[in-house]
């Protein structure tokens, strides 16, 4: 029965790789639903949830190149969102600036972060890299709570305007934060799948595969994973950036441990180095207690219940592991002709 | 002036003379044997060639190149490239990825090029991956392109860390056992495509347990044992070799 159901996915997905118009109509569909979500009347948590599933799917695609395509783990993603945060609401207030700019600011900031944190520790591997990535976010809430002077310490930052855009506000009732973190997300997409469509994406699946042999392959091994870190840290403080000016309050316990570890279950659960898998573990991740809204005290049992019997049972996440699809060709190249050659 | 000369070359594990003052030619063209009994220093010779161990001394010239102080990433740019004793693909990678990886370092763009997707990407990306199938053609996998390594069996697994190697654009493959495992018409396959490897201008250093293919293909022979060379010549002299007979089955008594 559900081998059935995925035989006919499968073929579905096979026919719109196959053909354009099919594909464009799938792309067409999905597109129209999501620009007309905020303007039918849906209730507002559930426009608000959708909001927090985009954000979500930027943070777990951010921490997927280095986690899922790179193999290195890090529990310490909240760090690089809390920077990306505190840079852009404090720009903004401070200097009145507008969001994009200050939100690029604040990715860009988490990005020099994400190298500073790369270079002394990309030379550790496995467990060390986790327990260094987890002390990092750890000292990062720290010195948000403790520099009061310029993070106003636990009382945190609040009046944070809200993203501004050719001179209309953005908020939840006009969906104007809505349709913000869908074109982030899409942005953020974009520069993920062509990064692993690509020789860097090859070699970060390379180093996730055996380290030594890509070395063997030429393959500059510590720079491509500081690369990969410098552009996650930059997607994470994107997400950081968007989200303080949409909650519009922020302080130091707003990005916490537990912020990591919902990044990585979505990663884990949707499936390591997949892209659709993003979307589907932040959807079910992030909708799951707001549906079970009584089990809210025991989300994050009910969480690692999960998680655990996902590793136990399909490790890969639900749509991880080897694809049953073809390897997508790069526009010219013609197998057939390559085939018949002598 | 050899391709490949090695010079006094050692390495120790602490007290343990895994490869001791051993030295070597090849010549471009060639195809070279190392053998020697299990644990002799073959595999570690290729480790300190590939820049994998550093050398407790001696020089590696390659290519009119002193190389012994190199990355492994520097030495695959200058044309050297191996296979592992015991495979190790990227498995959870396609046929057709193993051999791009392979080719990482000719490939010509930069990460604006790939992030806006020029034409100097799209151009790139196309033409290397006609480059990759044909490799596999040639290597008989390209049925197989579309498979995870890890699902191959093992004969195939064998050849594609061959085409991997290839895939470098190396002047000089060091191949480890490459037909250990294999069943018999396997090897035989193997032997003919190592020659027309050797004939496409390929240099090859093999180490090889399996004594047909060795006497089969070889042009010339080299012997270690205890990390030491004990005899080298062409393989008519070294089977007659009493010193080698000897390290292969002890000394009579
Ligand atoms: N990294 C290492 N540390 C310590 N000892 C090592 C190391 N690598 C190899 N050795 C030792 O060096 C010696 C030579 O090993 P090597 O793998 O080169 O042998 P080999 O000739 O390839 O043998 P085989 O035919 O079994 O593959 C062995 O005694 C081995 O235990
Ligand atoms: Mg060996």
């Amino acid at each position: 029965m559900k081998n059935r159901l995925m035989e006919n996915v499968n073929n579905f997905i096979m026919l719109m790789e196959k053909k354009k118009s099919v594909k464009f109509s799938v792309y067409g569909a999905v597109f129209l639903v999501m620009l007309i979500i905020p303007k039918i009347g849906l209730p507002m948590f559930m426009v608000r949830i959708m909001t927090m599933i985009g954000m979500y799917v930027i943070l777990s695609m951010s921490l997927n190149l280095i986690t899922g395509y790179t193999g290195q783990v890090s529990i310490g993603h909240a760090g690089f969102c809390a920077i990306g945060a505190y840079t852009s609401a404090l720009i903004s207030l401070n200097f009145g600036t507008n969001f994009f700019i200050t939100a690029l600011l604040g990715a860009v900031v988490a990005g020099i972060f994400g190298l500073l944190l790369g270079l002394p520790t990309l030379r550790l591997s496995g467990t060390y890299l986790t327990i260094a990535t987890l002390g990092f976010g750890e000292v990062i809430r720290m010195v948000i709570l403790n520099w009061e002077s310029l993070t106003n310490g636990p009382l945190g930052i609040t009046k944070i305007p809200r993203p501004v855009f050719f001179g209309i506000e953005l908020t939840s009732l006009n969906g104007g934060l809505y349709y913000l973190v869908w074109i982030l997300v899409i942005i953020t997409t974009v520069v993920i799948y062509r990064i692993i469509r690509s020789k860097m994406g090859r070699a970060l699946m390379a180093i996730r595969e055996d380290e030594l042999v890509s070395k063997l392959m030429g393959i500059k091994t510590v720079n491509l994973k500081i690369y990969a870190f410098i552009i996650s840290a930059f997607f994470a403080g994107l997400a950081g950036s968007y989200y303080a000016h949409m909650i519009r309050y922020i302080d130091p316990n707003t990005f916490t441990f537990d912020t990591s570890i919902m990044i990585i279950s979505i990663v884990i659960f949707g499936g390591m180095g997949t892209i659709k898998g993003m979307f589907l573990g932040s959807a079910l991740l992030i909708s799951f207690p707001e549906v079970l809204r009584f089990l809210q005290e025991y989300r994050f049992v009910v969480f690692g219940l999960i998680l655990v019997l996902m590793i136990r049972f399909r490790p890969q996440g639900i749509l991880g592991g080897q694809s049953r699809r073809d390897y997508k060709m790069p526009k010219g190249v013609n197998l057939e002709k390559i085939m018949k050659e002598g | 002036m050899a391709l490949l000369e090695v010079k006094n070359l050692s390495k120790h594990f602490g007290g343990l003379k895994a490869v001791d003052s051993v030295n070597f030619k090849v010549e471009k063209g060639e195809i070279i044997s190392i053998i020697g009994p299990n644990g002799a220093g073959k595999t570690t010779i290729f480790n300190l060639l590939t820049g994998i161990y550093t050398t407790t001394s001696g020089q590696i010239i390659f290519d009119n190149k002193e190389i012994q102080n190199l990355t492994p990433q520097e030495i695959v740019g200058h044309g050297m490239a191996r296979t592992f004793q015991n495979i190790r693909l990227f498995k959870e990678l396609r046929v057709i990825e193993n051999v791009l990886i392979g080719m990482h370092i000719q490939i010509d763009y930069n990460f604006l090029d790939l992030l806006f997707r020029t034409n100097k990407y799209k151009e790139q990306e196309a033409k290397k991956t006609i480059e990759a199938v044909r490799i596999l053609k040639s290597i008989g996998l390209e049925d197989k392109l579309n498979n995870y390594a890890i699902n191959l069996p093992y004969g195939d697994q064998r050849r594609l860390e061959i085409a991997r190697a290839i895939a470098t654009n190396a002047k000089i493959i060091l191949l480890d056992e490459p037909a250990a495992g294999m069943n018999p018409q396997e090897s035989e396959e193997l032997l003919n495509f190592i020659k027309q490897l050797r004939n496409k201008g390929y240099t090859i250093i093999l180490i090889e347990h399996d004594m047909k293919v060795v006497m089969n293909i070889s042009d010339r022979i080299y012997v270690i044992d205890h990390g030491k060379k004990i005899a080298e010549g062409l393989p008519e002299d070294i089977a007659n070799n009493p010193k080698v007979v000897e390290a292969y089955l002890g000394k009579e008594v």
